[in-house]
């Protein structure tokens, strides 16, 4: 595969913030490349970086083997689907995809030709002369894809583009943005804080926190191997327990000693281990390895969440079979299901199901943090 | 509470403005149409209005002696002049409120002070201020020949009656602009840049067009004051430019009340017809680029 973009020990910093802190990653052509973080892990200012709306402090952005560094947005064979759209409100539908056309002085009927042909692969053929003001969030939305591909870019930057609709348009779009990225063969990079989005549409997913990029991988590897604390929390649910790594395939934790089948860590090595709560079994309690007392049962319509207090540790467990309350229950766990990590600084923060909290704040912070923006636009007022 | 009563009390909130608008608008309008449409005996009689656009006088330039209409030369100086004015009020205030309402908020609200500043003083003491700076040996003349760049005249000329229309109107084309201006999304300009433009091609293709109900407003407000102001072209033109304003205040103070609501009259009625098109020019959405 070829290489598209590099990005080469990018630092950013905002009033002394560091915001990417060298960050480095290859894109590929005709790939589906997703940055996924909570608020503030600089995966923004990544897609601003290679539009050309921010210049990095540190680093080179290569493209196609060239440097862009100082290359501004409007030379630069990228396009960008805006967060909110960002749709020209004193032009039509057909005029604001029609918009980078006209910039370009195509012929005439080339532009007729291309916007309709962009306008049908959106579906929104028949709206070229409605005012972009009239239509519904997902039809602005189309409007927005449709006049960033018009220009046949090498790129497609998308920045939280799904945000504002509501689930289930989310969930066709999802689809729909898939379809319209192997129609096309133009790599996506996409911007998302929604982990199931960023697994169920990419190529590739991009793990960032803090400015730092915590892995890169495909969803699977993400899911199934994830590098640290971090991304298995953020990434689906994880009961996340301190351990020792006695020998290769055998690490303990919890007071006990399991098969596992990872391998090339140090002899009593600490570490992290990563169990999903999907991958627990609920035994009766002498045949377990593991025992506990439930002290939360959640039916969420699939399986139950119940949540078991073994030795002071919450574990959160998916089932279908039905505990109660109170109940002694054993834990069997195959090899297979058991994940080791390597310590990181984010060992211990995560993974304790004693509050939901983590990873609520930081999704939900990030909603907070929208929804304010949005009142700020809507309000007529100005400083 | 019902919509019925709800819609009385709108209603009841509505009624001292509407006294007073009744009161100091329609009236007085009434009036000023009674007056230019009557003689001096309150019979009806067109000839205050056929004056207006008959009347001549001569000129005397020197050598020859030239018959003109009086109060059409006056219009036309006083149009002439006011949109010189607008027009250098829109070219400086333009690009003023476009660095305003991009700039950070607290440069925001010092330069919107700055600009507010002179509203708060008396129109006349401002004028009166202009006097002293652009007199024969006022300040501005003073400052040059300090400088030895010898002097200028440049009271009792029409650039004096600009620069003092300039300078009082200048706020009311600021203040619109940038009104529209801080309220325009930057990704807006984020995604024409991204779509391949330029800088100049944002301005020209999508900052110009969104500001233009601003712009109309702003050019409505300085024209309109600009055509009918009378102060300024005595006090910085010494009298020489006699403007449609002049003319009317004339007439008014020669107690020859008919006349002067006359010409109070039909400035009315193309004010008004302009600010009819203003109107429909600002309520056509602009579609093609």
């Amino acid at each position: 595969m070829k290489k598209i973009i590099e990005l080469k020990n990018i630092s950013k910093s905002f009033d002394g913030e560091v915001v990417l802190d060298h960050i480095n990653l290859d894109i590929y052509d005709n790939e589906f490349i997703t940055l996924l973080g909570p608020s503030g892990c600089g995966k923004t200012t990544t897609l601003r970086i290679i539009g050309g709306f921010e210049t990095p402090d540190t680093g080179e952005v290569v493209f196609m083997g060239e440097n862009i560094n100082e290359m501004p947005p409007y030379r630069r064979n990228v396009n960008t689907v805006f967060q909110r759209y960002a749709l020209f409100p004193h032009l039509n539908v057909f005029e604001n995809v029609a918009f980078s056309l006209r910039e370009k002085k195509v012929p005439k009927d080339e532009i007729n030709r291309r916007v309709t042909e962009m306008l049908s692969l959106v579906a929104l053929k028949g709206f070229e002369k409605r005012s972009v003001l009239s239509l519904s969030g997902g039809q602005q939305q189309r409007v927005a894809i449709a006049r960033a591909l018009v220009n046949q870019p090498k790129v497609l930057l998308l920045d939280e583009p799904l945000a504002a609709l509501d689930l289930k348009l989310r969930k066709d779009m999802q689809v729909e943005l898939k379809n319209i990225q192997k129609a096309t063969g133009i790599t996506f990079v996409f911007v998302t804080h929604d982990q199931e989005e960023a697994l169920s549409m990419s190529d590739t997913v991009v793990v960032m926190s803090e400015g730092q990029i915590q892995q890169i991988g495909t969803p699977v590897d993400i899911y199934n191997e994830p590098e640290n604390a971090f991304v298995a929390d953020f990434i689906g649910e994880s009961n996340i327990l301190d351990g020792v790594m006695l020998e290769d395939y055998k690490v303990r934790f919890s007071g006990q000693t399991f098969q596992c089948l990872d391998a090339g860590f140090g002899k009593g090595e600490a570490v992290d281990v990563v169990v999903r709560p999907e991958d627990v079994d609920i035994v009766p309690g002498e045949k377990g390895k593991l025992h506990g007392v439930v002290t939360s049962v959640t039916f969420l319509g699939v399986h139950y969440e119940i949540i078991v207090d073994i030795g002071g540790f919450k574990w959160m467990i998916q089932t279908t079979d039905f505990v109660d309350v109170d109940e002694r229950v054993g834990l069997y766990i195959v090899p297979d299901a058991i994940h080791v990590m390597k310590k990181s600084k984010y060992s211990g923060m995560f993974g304790d199901y004693s509050t939901f909290s983590d990873e609520m704040e930081e999704i939900g912070g990030v909603e907070i943090e929208e929804l304010g923006e949005m009142e700020l636009e809507s309000g007529s007022g100005h400083e | 509470m019902n919509k019925k009563t709800r819609s009385l009390i709108q209603r009841m909130t509505l009624t001292p403005y509407s006294v007073w608008a009744v009161l100091f608008i329609v009236v007085p309008l009434i009036f000023v149409a009674y007056y230019a449409f009557t003689d001096q005996s309150f019979r009806f009689t067109l000839d205050n209005i056929t004056r207006f656009f008959t009347a001549t006088s001569q000129v005397d330039d020197g050598e020859t002696v030239r018959e003109v209409h009086t109060y059409l030369v006056i219009f036309w100086r006083s149009l002439r002049l006011a949109v010189i004015s607008t027009v250098i009020c829109l070219l400086a205030g333009y690009p003023l409120a476009y660095i305003m309402a991009r700039a950070k908020s607290r440069t925001q609200s010092i330069l919107l002070t700055l600009i507010m500043i002179p509203m708060w003083m008396n129109f006349l003491i401002r004028t009166y201020a202009w006097m002293t700076i652009l007199q024969d040996t006022g300040i501005l003349n003073g400052l040059l020949t300090a400088l030895h760049l010898g002097r200028i005249h440049i009271i009792g000329t029409e650039a004096a009656v600009v620069i003092g229309m300039v300078y009082d109107y200048f706020p009311y084309m600021v203040l619109p602009i940038y009104s529209v201006m801080a309220k325009l999304d930057v990704k807006l300009l984020e995604a024409a840049s991204d779509l391949g433009c330029p800088g100049l091609s944002v301005l020209r293709r999508v900052i110009w067009p969104l500001s233009l109900p601003g712009v109309l407003s702003g050019v409505t407000m300085v024209l309109i004051p600009s055509i009918s102001t009378f102060y300024i072209s005595q006090k910085l033109g010494n009298g020489k430019f006699f403007l449609i304003g002049d003319a009317i205040e004339g007439q008014y103070v020669a107690n020859n009340l008919h006349f002067a609501a006359a010409i109070a009259f039909i400035l009315m009625v193309i004010l008004l017809a302009c600010m009819a098109l203003v109107q429909k020019l600002a309520n056509r959405r602009v579609i093609v680029a």
